[in-house]
């Protein structure tokens, strides 16, 4: 029996769909059958993070009418073998589907699949009803700005009145350099404020919007720091502690200095 | 526009001292100047008695079961004498 992950976030543009396909797709890479559903009906993105865009052919409401068996609507990924995703619909109405029916799908989802892991549309309306209401577990994604972490608390709040556990906290678009310079709220600062448990923390990273715009996931390049710290996250995701990545950038050419200034 | 105290002057600083206030209010939904002028009126009146660390000051209010809990640590690091 599979695990059902929600990835939320309260405000948008945080990095939930950047680290729902990453998180799967290093899932993947780990030996699990994975089934990403992207649950923003009507603003379907997952396809296009994926490269998968032109391999879409039925979507989500079309398995929950019975228009399509679930096996027709998912699309296998071209890279992560185990990876599947179930596209969201492009139609209008978001009341089209219902938190009972996303229910069931999940259901027989985590029959086949090691994991579901949903990607949450922003905002705390019936696309959040909908996204958790078939999960076990969630993960909240926030920037280390006010506005983001303020969202996150309430987001934290709705998870646990779903009767969900305590969320795992990602947080996104960490710029060390910043933190040094007293420009940005350190990871402490932000668990101090939300006191959930830390799941990872993903740099700032340039790699992250060049593989969007090819379709790439940046969890493929081990060199990558953003790519480092997703495939730390799986392994958290599999119960293993790994320490967080040595993110100080400044401290290791500081070190790196004081190693040539001795000779 | 209401401005919060600068205990420290970074953004960062200021950043968590805006979201502490804040999410005091959104959990709370009491009005956020309330609760500054609230944590204010505390410092002055327990600093008549005892001197205290303002800087780990932390001020908490709980909502459950309808039962509202106000929750305050206040560091001392003196007592006054007489
Ligand atoms: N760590 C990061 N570094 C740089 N860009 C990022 C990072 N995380 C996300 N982005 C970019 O930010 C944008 C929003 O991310 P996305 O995952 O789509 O957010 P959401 O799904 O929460 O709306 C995307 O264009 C993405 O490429
Ligand atoms: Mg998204």
């Amino acid at each position: 029996m599979g695990e059902v992950i929600v990835v939320t976030s309260g405000k948008g543009g945080v990095g939930k769909t950047t680290t729902a396909s990453n998180m799967g797709a290093g899932l993947a890479e780990n030996g699990y059958i994975v089934c990403l559903i992207d649950a923003d009906i009507g603003l379907r993105n997952l396809d296009v993070v994926l490269g998968l865009e032109n391999r879409v052919v039925y979507d989500i409401t079309n398995v929950i009418s019975g228009k399509c068996k679930i096996n027709q609507a998912l699309v296998k990924d071209k890279f992560f073998k185990k990876l599947f995703l179930l596209p969201a619909a492009q139609i209008k109405d978001k009341m089209s589907v219902t938190p009972e029916e996303m229910c069931e799908l999940c259901n027989i989802l985590k029959e086949k699949f090691d994991f579901v892991i949903i990607d949450c549309p922003a905002g705390i309306e019936r696309g959040f009803k909908n996204a958790t209401a078939g999960a076990e577990n969630a993960i909240v994604v926030t920037t280390p700005e006010v506005a983001a972490v303020r969202d996150a608390d309430r987001i934290i709040g709705f998870v646990g009145a779903c009767g969900l556990p305590s969320p795992r906290l990602v947080i996104n678009r960490f710029r060390p350099k910043m933190v040094n310079a007293g420009d940005m709220m350190s990871i402490d600062d932000i668990l101090d404020i939300l006191s959930v448990d830390l799941l990872g923390i993903i740099p700032e990273d340039e790699l992250i919007i060049v593989g969007a715009n090819t379709g790439e996931l940046v969890i493929k390049d081990g060199n990558s720091l953003s790519g480092q710290a997703y495939k730390n996250v799986v392994q958290r995701l599999k119960g293993n502690e790994v320490p967080y990545l040595e993110l100080q950038k400044s401290n290791f050419f500081s070190k790196l200095s004081k190693v040539f200034s001795r000779q | 526009m209401f401005k919060f105290p600068c205990k420290n002057s970074t953004s960062s600083s200021v950043a968590k001292e805006r979201l502490r206030f804040v999410l005091l209010s959104d959990r709370t939904s009491i009005n956020p100047e309330l609760l500054y002028d609230l944590e204010n009126d505390f410092i002055k009146v327990i600093s008549k008695y005892m001197e205290i660390d303002e800087n780990l000051l932390e001020l908490n209010i709980n909502k459950d079961a309808g039962n509202v809990m106000l929750k305050a640590n206040l560091p001392v690091k003196r007592v006054k004498t007489y």
